[in-house]
């Protein structure tokens, strides 16, 4: 067995050597640009973009015409969420998601937001000067639109209903085991929401939301379905026609790929259109410029189809990993809290809180495994995790918490050293900790005035 | 981020991990920080009645900084007096340790648990005082 143990396999995955095989030629002799139409290099580096676009297409149930390959799942986020946005604006302006989401999808959340609010400004701005009898600056705004009700302004209001290519955006609380409750997302929906943009797993708890069911809702009412599927994709079945996803993110580095590339999946029936970010030479259909990286898409659709093959004994083997992984830790110390459901999770996520252990020193202490902390403490804010404070976990609690990946290289030997070195490092920061001596003694933590900091 | 090795040194080999009797009228606790923040800091000192720290023990509930800071001043306030100890500031615990800027809040927490631990002990004594002259 090699030291360190890679257990973060939601961050990223090792290249699988398969995969690095088959992408080896268009990184040598075969370096064809495919948009060359006029050549054999060209028509080669085409062709193998074509085979890796049907292998993508077949893991998710879709059609090669619907692949449209990105630099990553976060460009394909930001191309799903501002192009729906940007091109259905008459339709509608109001996009539904989750606390839990992953940053590329909240903040191009927030920046719609940002843009909706700014040119509402502007209105604000342009009314102001029609109507105020002094210069309207920044400063005097706030007080000049109470003075001339410009809130209630019959013009204002009409300008402010016109397109402004920002969007309104609802965040949903998720329930205490990380899922969305269909009854406050079919509640959030109203006549303006244009998208509603759902992860399939999620990266930090592993918790599966109920696609299939979130898929019937939206088609239902008329919105469009986006899904980030990044984490979940490979480990367990998806399927966009059974699942009636319009768009699904998708990237090649968490499933044994290489990094750089992924794939924003759009819907051709019903038609699903979006407006690009990256213009340019037209390829991917207009939908995303930039001569393709073939290297990466040919070794893209070789993870995919090994992904697919293999799904079935692969989640089963996480699965059994795990189990002993949780049951190993779990049978030896006290005080210990899965986070997010156990029912619906992917199998190989195992996401614990060491109750009077802080994340980052138990990282710290099992420096042989690369895990990955709930706790904040590593970055400028001391805020923990984002994702275990919206499925109601307390802050301290949150600031315990660990994450293990296991992924398709981890074996039943790293696992049973991990749950050895884990066990004997939380019992030798316990007896390090204050918390965990006045807990022994029988002393109500919350009862203490802390000192706030 | 990467940790120095002192840093480093002192979580591996934390000085002083241990609780002192905090009944005793010599020993002085102060426990600072808070769980919700992730660093809890509990520093005990025994005092001679002449003022000289005899002997310092720390538990901490934080990350490898605030460990290695708690461990570092139990080490240095051992053999100061009560007035000395005083002085150890922040800066020389973050300066020692070469933390990073988003760590120096862990040496602000180990300034203050030494401060609490002597104003806890200053308390006690005032209390035992009168005790003592009648």
């Amino acid at each position: 067995m090699k030291l360190p143990i890679y257990m973060d396999n939601h961050a990223t995955t090792p290249l699988d050597p398969r995969v690095l095989e088959a992408m080896l030629p268009y990184l040598r002799e075969d370096f064809g640009n495919a948009a060359s139409r006029n050549h054999a290099f060209g028509w080669k580096a085409e062709a193998a973009v074509e085979v890796a676009r049907k292998q993508v297409a077949a893991l998710i149930g879709a059609s090669d015409k619907e692949i449209v390959f990105t630099s990553g799942a976060t460009e394909s986020d930001n191309l799903a969420i501002k192009g729906v946005i940007e091109f259905y604006k008459a339709k509608g302006d109001h996009i539904i998601t989750l606390k839990t989401e992953h940053k590329a999808v909240l903040d191009s959340c927030k920046r719609l937001e940002r843009i909706r609010q700014e040119r509402l400004d502007e209105l604000k701005l342009l009314r102001l000067s029609q109507l105020a009898e002094t210069d309207v600056t920044a400063d005097n705004l706030a007080e000049l639109s109470v003075k001339h009700r410009i809130d209630e302004d019959a013009t204002y209001q009409k300008w402010a209903a016109l397109p402004t290519g920002g969007a309104r955006v609802t965040y949903l609380d998720v329930e205490a085991d990380g899922r969305v409750s269909l009854e406050k997302l079919a509640a959030a929906i109203t006549d303006k929401t244009v998208l509603v943009s759902v992860m399939f797993a999620n990266n930090e708890i592993g918790v599966v939301q109920p696609i299939a069911e979130i898929g019937r809702l939206c088609r239902e009412r008329g919105v469009l379905f986006h899904c980030d599927a990044v984490q979940g994709i490979g480990k367990l079945p998806f399927n966009v026609e059974e699942m009636k996803v319009d768009l699904a993110s998708i990237t090649a580095h968490k499933m044994y790929g290489p990094k750089g590339i992924g794939a924003l999946y759009v819907r051709r029936k019903p038609r699903v259109r979006i407006a690009p970010l990256v213009d340019g030479g037209g390829h991917e259909r207009g939908m995303r410029s930039g001569t393709l990286n073939v290297a990466a898409i040919v070794g893209f659709g070789k993870a995919a189809e090994l992904a697919r093959q293999e799904l079935p004994d692969e989640a089963a083997r996480l699965l059994r990993l795990r189990e002993r992984l949780r049951t190993g830790i779990m049978s030896q110390l006290d005080l210990l809290k899965v986070n997010g459901s156990m029912e619906h999770r992917l199998p190989g996520n195992l996401n614990l809180s060491f109750s009077y252990v802080e994340g980052e020193a138990l990282m710290m202490s099992i420096k042989d495994v690369a895990v990955s902390s709930g706790s904040a403490c590593t970055s400028a804010s001391l805020e923990p995790s984002y994702v275990l404070r919206a499925c109601g976990v307390e802050e301290d609690l949150a600031h315990s918490s660990i994450r293990f990946g296991i992924g398709r290289f981890n074996t039943e030997e790293e696992v049973d050293f991990v749950i050895r070195l884990v066990v004997d490092k939380v019992r030798k920061l316990r007896d390090m900790s204050p918390l965990y001596e006045m807990a022994k003694e029988g002393i109500d933590l919350k009862s203490i005035e802390w000192t706030a900091h | 981020m990467a940790y120095s090795d002192k840093v480093i040194e002192h979580y591996e080999n934390p000085r002083n991990v241990g609780t002192l009797d905090k009944a005793d009228p010599n020993v002085g606790t102060g426990l600072v920080g808070a769980p919700a923040c992730g660093d809890v800091m509990r520093l005990q000192l025994r005092i001679t009645d002449e003022g000289v720290i005899e002997d310092a023990k720390f538990k901490t509930f934080g990350c490898g900084s605030a460990i290695a800071s708690s461990s570092l001043v139990t080490e240095w306030v051992k053999g100061k007096t009560v007035d000395q100890a005083m002085t150890i500031s922040n800066k020389d615990v973050a300066r020692e340790l070469s933390l990073p800027p988003v760590k120096i809040h862990c040496s602000v927490l180990a300034e203050d648990a030494i401060k609490a631990a002597i104003e806890d002990f200053k308390k006690k004594r005032q209390g035992r005082a009168p005790k003592q002259t009648a």
